[in-house]
């Protein structure tokens, strides 16, 4: 029997709303999700869509988190108004998740009493496990056509345009119509019985006009194109999540876009190399004989690489790493999110050390800066960090189309050619010719008698000569310093968001936090309390972060960890009084949300604002 | 100063190659090294080996890791790029700088320690590769920079200096190099230049992974008796399977060898090696019978040296990666960046 506990209420929310589905892990549910979501976008409602899944391959509980968003808000809201739930074994906390007057849609073979729902939602039950017992006979066939039947009777409960997703099915299924014949079979059979048996949801999808030119798409593919587009001639890499899918688009799109069309050979060399060590090994030695390369990774990759990229700073080899990062150590949180490996990247090595990260707020981001990587540590001859994060790297978002002007140019830096030896130029590889700490380098085998030069760590003069002398060492020192300095006005600028008030309250944001961080400013602003925020897009930071901390009385640091690491930096990069910066951290592992930035920062200035009225 | 580089005066006399270099020209600076430490014999047979191959020394790049045999590469082709990487990592930066520029030839060189204990990883990650390279190791059976701690190649109940008795079981990188499928694999003794320079030569123009392990023995902690890695030791116990010359297509047979049986095997790159035999029937076409036979050997106490296995038709890992033939770090843009056009269809497909 077809239930449907209390009837709808009259005015539906359109197209702001949250869907969550709850599914198990290997039961096939991920694609047809996908295509739920991709279906509204076609709609022209933006979404920002999220996997939360576990470490395994088959069995354990994940979940797909669909915000369909029409005023675009990609960051997460917090709380669910339709809970897909269809995995028993995680039954009670989905309920319990479910917003007070929302909806919960299940699997209703075998009805369920109601004292396993609630009072406060509506229930929406499909025997979708009955309907594909009868109609399929395999039991993979069952369980996979199971999710797009249950996508077609959401598409009926929430309006989605039915010929959105047959359009999608085709795409996805192009050249094997008999497998697009049966999803479209399946999608009906959903579709139908919601229109037989039950009413549409108060939670509508209306089509409109907001998603514009944008591209739905995940982080990590962004930078293997930025990659490519960057010139990246050598990858090697290790398996590690949230990373892999990077190295894996880069020889998707090497293969398209890197072949020579005429020998069918590659303009590429990839090498899945036995650990995350010979991975920068690897993209050392390609650097040193200028080639640009890359690895890909996560935090304990960074732990393993620690050695040679404190080699890369001191040698000064151009290296890219791309950290996606992800929770915790090994065994911890490998396929949760959070952005707790800035310090032990910006100063990974020993000895004095420190490198430049660029942050990415997005796969739009991704891209730009996966480029722009390979320029700068070519022009700093030193060790660059894209800083992805799970969200960022692992799920689609929709994002501005990637752009690129035929007329730029790859920057390979202070490279000092055989013709410009041959006339007598002075070499001396660690020599500051131009007053920015950056010398000149050689590319092996480039001339017969000159150019040619040792490489070592430490212990060398300027003429990269054997020397241990103290005086040597720190005025190698100083000059690495001054290429630092000069690395700051190549990082990509700080990004304002001015509050619509005159205000002495500030918030320091960047990465995945965004899309969460510009909403709750606007939940504030609501509230009446108004912030301007900067979004910090590099390190090492700009002059304006510090201007802009100057400026204010309270800065508010919103980040995705435990220790408040981009305020250390800050602090310690900008000598900043610590006090003036109030760390905002979220670190469960869960990408960080707009009720949460906009509850913390609320209660905290309503806090600033007792003490202040008392002063 | 603490830095020392050598006067390159050339004597007027002295001779000089094809390429109008004279053997000074592949010098490097002044060994740093203890007297008669076994690796400076192996420097000089490497310069031995170049100036005789007559190429030029800028073509090759010197890669090594950290120890004593570590630092020679900046005691010899001074006039080539050299690398002194990390401990145990240099066949990951050489298999690097390897893919980015196909054309150069890359010489390794390390040590015991830095291959057998903390390399071990990449020396047997490297040559399973194939990487196109001739990679030595210097072994003297300790860490000799870090003065005289057994290294994984000594031999189990051999000696320290200190009379400390070694209990674990000796590693053979020649034995492993065999099962990782480097298609070049020899042994040598620093103390015998005559078979080393031309492994030297005919590794360096080895079409793949070439190994050769060459003792040398560490003055300063491991030439002592109850040593197995002394100079008496291996004079009296090494056991030699063939001599080999190498004849570059470019350049007529120089010397003679005494008449013996003699065995050419034709190399990828023209390069002809002519072995010698000295020991019975020894075939180094065969990779199965070469562990055997060094197993064998080295039950009775013998060290085999000589070139053991080498598979003339070898292929490299750009082969297997199949890369174009110009070096990767001399694509231009046009091949290397596929443009707006390209990007509007990546574009359109991500909507
Ligand atoms: C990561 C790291 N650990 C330890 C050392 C110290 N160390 C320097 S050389 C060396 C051993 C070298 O032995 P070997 O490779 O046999 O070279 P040899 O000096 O005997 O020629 C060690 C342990 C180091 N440089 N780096
Ligand atoms: S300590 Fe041993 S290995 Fe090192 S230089 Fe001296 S003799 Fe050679
Ligand atoms: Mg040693």
């Amino acid at each position: 029997m077809p239930e449907q506990v209390k009837p709808p209420p009259v005015r539906p929310r359109v197209n702001d709303f949250v869907v969550k589905f709850a599914n198990v892990n290997g039961s096939g549910s991920a694609s047809a999700n996908g295509m739920f979501a991709r279906a509204i976008i076609r709609m022209g409602v933006p979404v920002a869509a999220r996997n939360i899944f576990p470490s395994n391959i088959q069995g354990l509980p994940t979940w797909y988190e669909v915000r369909i968003t029409e005023a675009g808000h990609l960051g997460r809201r917090g709380g669910v108004d339709l809970m897909v739930a269809m995995n028993p074994q995680t039954w009670d906390r989905d309920l319990a998740e479910i917003e007070a007057g929302g909806f919960l849609f299940y699997d209703s073979t075998k009805p369920m009493p109601p004292s396993r729902f609630r009072d406060d939602i509506t229930v929406v039950g499909v025997p979708l496990t009955a309907m594909c017992n009868e109609r399929y006979e395999l039991p993979r066939e069952r369980q996979l056509f199971k999710n797009i039947v249950y996508v077609g009777a959401l598409a009926a409960l929430l309006g989605i345009e039915v010929g959105a997703i047959q359009a999608l099915i085709s795409e996805d299924f192009a050249g094997r119509p008999r497998l697009i014949d049966a999803n479209f079979e399946a999608l009906k059979m959903g579709h139908d019985y919601v229109v037989q048996n039950l009413e549409p949801l108060r939670l509508q999808v209306r089509r409109a006009d907001k998603v514009g030119d944008r591209i739905y798409v995940e982080g990590n593919a962004a930078a293997a194109l930025g990659a490519v587009y960057g010139g990246a001639t050598v990858c090697a890499w290790y398996p590690i999540t949230p990373s892999t899918s990077l190295a894996e688009a880069f020889t998707g799109y090497c293969q398209d876009l890197r072949t020579d069309p005429e020998t069918g050979q590659a303009r590429y060399a990839i090498v899945q190399a036995e650990d995350e060590i010979a991975s920068i090994g690897i993209v050392v030695g390609a650097g040193w004989n200028g080639a640009r390369a890359f690895t890909a990774t996560s935090g304990p990759g960074v732990s393993l690489m620690t050695e040679f990229i404190g080699l890369s700073y001191f040698a000064e080899i151009p290296a890219v790493i791309f950290d996606v990062q992800r929770g915790g150590p090994s065994t911890g949180m490998p396929t949760r999110t959070q952005q707790a490996d800035l310090i032990a990247s910006a100063y990974a090595g020993h000895g004095d050390t420190k490198h430049p990260m660029l942050l990415p707020a997005d796969p739009g981001e991704c891209f730009e800066m996966g480029a722009l990587a390979f320029d700068l540590a070519d022009r700093l001859q030193t060790t660059v960090f894209v800083m992805l994060d799970l969200d960022i790297g692992m799920n689609e978002w929709l994002t501005k189309p990637f752009e690129w002007d035929d007329a730029r140019r790859l920057d390979r830096g202070k490279v000092m050619t055989h013709d410009e030896l041959e006339a007598g130029a002075d070499f001396g590889r660690y020599l500051d010719v131009d007053g920015d700490g950056i010398p000149y380098r050689t590319y092996p085998g480039v001339h017969p008698t000159k150019g040619a030069y040792f490489t070592r760590g430490t212990s060398r003069n300027p003429y990269a000569r054997y020397s241990e002398e103290g005086g040597v060492y720190v005025d190698n020192m100083q000059r690495l310093l001054r290429k630092f300095e000069t690395a700051k006005a190549l990082m990509p600028a700080p990004v304002l968001h001015k509050a619509k008030r005159k205000t002495r309250d500030g918030a320091i944001y960047f990465g995945s936090s965004t899309g969460a961080m510009l909403e709750a400013l606007e939940a504030l602003e609501g509230q009446g309390r108004h912030l301007d925020a900067l979004r910090v897009r590099g390190f090492p930071f700009a002059d304006a972060v510090f201007q802009f901390i100057a400026a204010h009385d309270r800065v508010y640091v919103v980040e995705q960890n435990r220790d408040a690491q981009l305020r250390t930096l800050i602090v310690t990069e900008g000598e900043v009084d610590p006090g003036k910066l109030t760390p905002v951290l979220h670190y469960d592992g869960t990408p960080i949300t707009a009720r949460f930035i906009a509850g913390q920062i609320g209660s905290l200035m309503a806090v600033g604002s007792v003490i202040e009225a008392a002063e | 100063m603490t830095y020392i580089t050598k006067p390159q005066l050339h004597h007027p006399g002295l001779a000089r190659n094809a390429l109008g270099f004279t053997r000074r020209d592949y010098e490097g600076s002044v060994s740093t090294l203890c007297a008669g430490c076994g690796h400076d014999s192996i420097s000089a047979a490497i310069i031995q080996a170049v100036y005789e191959l007559e190429l030029p020394p800028h073509r090759i790049a010197k890669l090594s890791g950290i120890g004593c045999s570590s630092k020679t590469p900046d005691y010899f082709l001074g006039a080539s790029h050299g690398f002194n990487t990390v401990h145990g990592r240099m066949p990951s930066v050489l298999t690097g700088a390897n893919l980015a520029n196909k054309d150069l030839i890359y010489l390794g060189v390390s040590g015991d320690g830095d291959s057998a204990s903390i390399g071990l990883g990449q020396f047997a990650h490297a040559m399973r590769r194939g990487v196109n390279m001739l990679y030595i190791v210097e072994n003297n059976g300790v860490y000799g920079l870090t003065k005289g701690q057994f290294s994984a190649t000594s031999d189990k109940g051999s000696k320290s200096k200190r009379g400390v008795v070694n209990h674990d079981a000796g590693i053979d990188l020649v034995g492993m190099a065999l099962q990782l499928g480097a298609t070049f694999v020899g042994r040598s003794f620093s103390g015998d230049k005559e078979q080393l320079t031309p492994l030297i030569k005919a590794g360096l123009m080895h079409k793949g992974a070439a190994f050769i392990d060459c003792i040398s023995p560490c003055v300063q902690f491991n030439n002592h008796d109850g040593s197995t890695k002394s100079f008496d030791y291996v004079r009296e116990h090494n056991e030699a399977v063939n001599r080999l010359d190498v004849i570059s297509p470019r350049a007529p047979i120089r010397v003679d060898y005494a008449p013996g049986e003699t065995v050419k095997v034709a190399q990828h790159d023209g390069t002809v090696l002519s072995l010698h035999k000295l020991a019975e029937l020894y075939n180094p076409n065969n990779r199965a019978q070469a562990l055997g036979y060094l197993q064998a050997r080295q039950a009775r106490g013998q060290v085999v040296t000589g070139l053991l296995y080498v598979d003339p038709e070898a292929g490299d890992l750009h082969d297997a990666l199949d890369t174009v033939a110009t070096p990767l770090n001399e694509l231009n843009e046009a091949e290397l960046t596929p443009g707006a056009a390209a990007l509007a269809k990546i574009n359109a497909g991500l909507r």
